[in-house]
């Protein structure tokens, strides 16, 4: 029962982090903005609309946007919202949550490279370097959650990070750790200042390129499948704010929508980045999430420096 | 070889006058010229006769403040071979490739005499410019990448093909031509005045004044009776005032692009806001955003009254505050500089080399501006002022520049709305049925926002323009574009392209 309760909170966050990015994005720019549900007319809309694909393209092309929803899907049954059990949990779930995502990436890029377009090749490439480089990010967070819990699953994790008795510095640690996980979002889901979502300059995209060439139905499950990533792994860090702040599954819900605020804050006031500093941008969250991950270990070790 | 020194406050000039040399001698005489960096071809082009072409060569000396016209004849059964200026100064090139295309003479030794504006297989049956023989390197590393001719995004057709290295941009070939609409031809066959202005007004669409402003000049210049000089000098105020404006208008406007090639959200929301009050006054005062209908031969239909002049003068003050904030703004932002600075650079040098002129030039410290180098109109005896430039050639001196430029431009509209505000009206309607000075040339020279716009026509016996000859900036410069690009990354094509925004209409014609 719980386990539908969190896959609905997840789903209905991932509807509501575009609207919300879109509000405050309009409202920080001083324009009457689009509707707050507008990204769901478009997506009513093509989904009623029929599929074009190119004279190049084989199965792997039409598979993709399959493959690319299951995969964000399933990794969705995995993460609980705050005292909520998710509908699957196993010792070690961390890790298949992590390569869901990279399957769901790998869809993509080998959709990508089936077009044969110049265009969706760079893209291909561009997004396998920085989603490789992004990986141990998210491993070194789930690792230090696990390290501070004792367990391996999510569900256990973060009911655990409530439980016990947080230090102030352990606090920090924890908080710290959201902030990484919000860089995260922005590079796994194309966002300012990795990627700009809403350009129509081809050459400097990295997601949207990958996508040129689907329409109608196989676009849709790729724009929901986005939304959805971004949800899950904002739940990951709504989690983890929530077992510092209290609060159960209203607090990570809040914290889901202020991470969305925080994502078009941040579009709304910075330029992104240029493409060959994107790779300096990536290692710097690792070198936190490292940094982190140490400082949490001597926390948990009772190492005192006298 | 004698060159016949003229200006552009100048009148026409009547074809005999004109010296006529032995193309060696001009050949030799040109390259030697074109080595000093004060001098450039404004333009170079062939008209018929009926023994065969003339070849009229418009060459600007900076320094000096003078257009020197020469020309040589070349018959139709001639076998000389010309020897190409495009090998020693390449930036003969567009001049030179024009003339190939349009009648079949060939230069000796030019280095690549591929077509301007037409098919590269024009002899060929069913000729197609999609069937450009793009440049090409072997490798194994290399990778080619087609942008265009359609684009994302509402923007002109252009073909863009990069031969990268991963991200690097090691070659960038551009092919235009999609645009070519024959207007020379239009406005040389067509007898209406009216319609020529209007012809001259779409040749591009940002640059709707600059180039009616041009075109009328030059239509006056020709004219048997003159402007009376208290008309012209009110005359070319009004049009300075409205080019000023137009110069305001595309400037902010590209300074919003480039905010929202890079995801600048802030920058972009501005400028698109304050570009629409500046178009919007230029509404207000022609009923047109772009000032089209504005300019018209030896009269306006819309004179400045002490209301317009009010409400453009209000404009623009409000306007210039709030741009400063931006500009404050975007010199202040880490994330903007980061993209802009040391991106696309062209030096001094190879400016110079390829002939680039206008605001593009004057980014990287080649102060090639007609309006001080070649005034007319109030310039520079009303008006005064010097060429804003900057040094440093990349797209944060192209950005900056554009800043600076507002501020003077909106500087001179204040002055000459100062100087227009004595109480009088111009109360003079167009006039389109003027007849023509036969066997003459007349030029004129305008400072457009990408810089030196040239008309030019020839008139033949009976006073009907045998020859009407358009350029436009984006001509010289589109080659800096691509030199700006090598060794860059690919993804910064965008900002480096809205940061020159040259025109494709205006190159095709």
């Amino acid at each position: 029962m719980t386990g539908a309760v969190c896959i609905a909170i997840l789903v209905a966050a991932g509807a509501a982090m575009p609207g919300v990015i879109n509000r405050v994005r309009a409202w920080l720019a001083g324009r009457r903005g689009v509707a707050f549900f507008q990204h769901l007319y478009n997506l009513r809309a093509m989904l009623r609309k029929g599929v074009v694909t190119g004279h190049t393209a084989t199965l792997i092309f039409r598979a993709a946007p399959s493959v690319y929803l299951a995969a964000v899907l399933t990794s969705l049954l995995f993460i609980p919202v705050g005292g909520l059990r998710p509908l699957l949990s196993f010792s070690g779930d961390v890790v298949l949550f992590a390569y869901l995502l990279a399957l769901s990436r790998i869809a993509l890029i080998l959709a990508a490279l089936d077009t044969g377009s110049s265009f969706e090749g760079m893209g291909a490439s561009r997004e396998a370097l920085y989603g490789a480089m992004v990986e141990p990010a998210l491993f070194i967070v789930a690792g230090t959650v696990a390290l501070v819990s004792g367990y391996t699953s999510f569900a256990s994790i973060f009911p655990a990070l409530a439980a016990r008795g947080l230090t102030v510095e352990m606090a920090i640690v924890l908080l710290l750790l959201v902030y990484v996980m919000v860089k995260v979002v922005t590079v796994e889901c194309g966002r300012i200042p990795v990627d700009d979502p809403r350009t129509h300059l081809e050459l400097t995209m990295i997601h949207e390129v990958m996508v040129l060439d689907y329409s109608g139905v196989d676009l849709a499950m790729i724009t929901a499948a986005g939304w959805l990533k971004m949800a899950v792994l904002s739940a990951v860090a709504g989690n983890i704010a929530a077992a510092v702040t209290g609060g159960g599954a209203v607090a990570v819900v809040l914290w889901i929508l202020l991470i969305a605020a925080a994502i078009a804050t941040v579009e709304s006031f910075v330029a992104r980045n240029k493409l060959s500093r994107n790779t300096t941008y990536i290692l710097t969250i690792v070198a936190i999430a490292f940094v982190l991950f140490l400082v949490a270990f001597l926390l948990e070790s009772d190492i005192t420096v006298t | 070889m004698k060159w016949l020194t003229t200006y552009n406050r100048g009148g026409s000039v009547a074809l005999e006058e004109i010296p006529v040399a032995e193309y060696g001698e001009f050949y030799t005489s040109l390259c030697d010229r074109l080595a000093d960096p004060a001098c450039h071809i404004a333009d170079y082009f062939a008209v018929k006769e009926s023994e065969g072409l003339r070849f009229f060569c418009l060459l600007m000396d900076d320094k000096a403040g003078t257009v020197d016209l020469a020309s040589f004849r070349y018959g139709y059964y001639d076998d000389r071979a010309l020897e190409s200026v495009t090998a020693v100064r390449p930036e003969a090139h567009p001049f030179e490739r024009a003339v190939t295309e349009q009648t079949g003479v060939r230069f000796r030794g030019n280095p690549w005499a591929k077509p301007l504006r037409y098919p590269s297989d024009g002899r060929r049956g069913r000729p197609s410019i999609d069937r450009h023989p793009f440049y090409t390197i072997a490798g194994d590393a290399l990778h080619e990448v087609n942008v265009g001719p359609i684009h994302a995004g509402i923007i002109e057709p252009g073909a863009f093909r990069f031969i990268c290295n991963g991200e690097k941009v090691l070659h960038l070939e551009i092919s235009l031509g999609y645009q070519h609409r024959g207007i020379e031809r239009l406005i040389t066959t067509s007898g209406n005045r009216l319609r020529q202005t209007v012809l001259a007004e779409s040749i591009a669409g940002d640059t709707a004044v600059g180039h009616s402003t041009a075109c009328v000049t030059v239509i006056e210049k020709l004219a048997a009776p003159g402007l009376p000089a208290g008309l012209s000098a009110r005359l070319a105020a009004e049009r300075a005032v409205a080019i000023e404006l137009e110069r305001i208008a595309m400037h902010i406007a590209d300074t919003g692009a480039l905010c929202m090639d890079i995801g600048y959200q802030l920058g972009q929301v501005a400028c698109e806001a304050l570009r629409t009050i500046v178009i919007n006054t230029t509404l207000a005062w022609c009923g047109n955003r772009f000032g089209k209908g504005l300019v018209r031969p030896f009269g306006t239909r819309y004179p400045i009254t002490p209301e317009v002049a009010d409400r453009i003068r209000a404009n623009l003050a409000g306007v210039v505050r709030r741009y400063r904030e931006v500009r404050e703004d975007l010199k202040s932002a880490p994330s903007v500089l980061a993209r802009f600075e040391d991106c696309g650079i062209v030096s001094a040098g190879q400016l110079a080399r390829i002939g680039a002129v206008g605001m593009a030039a004057r980014a990287g410290g080649l102060k090639r501006d007609v309006r001080f180098s070649h005034p007319y109109g109030p310039w520079t005896d009303t008006l005064g002022g010097v060429a804003e430039f900057r040094t440093q050639g990349d797209v944060m001196a192209r950005l900056m520049l554009r800043g600076r430029e507002i501020f003077a431009s909106a500087g001179y509209v204040t002055a000459l709305l100062d100087v227009l505000d004595d109480g009088k009206l111009c109360r003079a309607e167009p006039v389109y049925d003027v007849p023509l000075r036969p066997l003459s040339l007349a030029y004129s020279l305008t400072e457009g926002w990408r810089g030196e716009i040239c008309h030019t026509a020839v008139t033949d016996r009976a006073g009907a323009l045998a020859a009407y000859k358009v350029k436009d900036p984006s001509v010289h410069n589109w080659l800096a574009l691509a030199l700006a690009m090598r060794g860059e990354g690919i993804s910064d094509f965008p900002i480096n392209n809205k940061s020159f925004n040259l025109s494709y209409c205006g190159h095709d014609l």
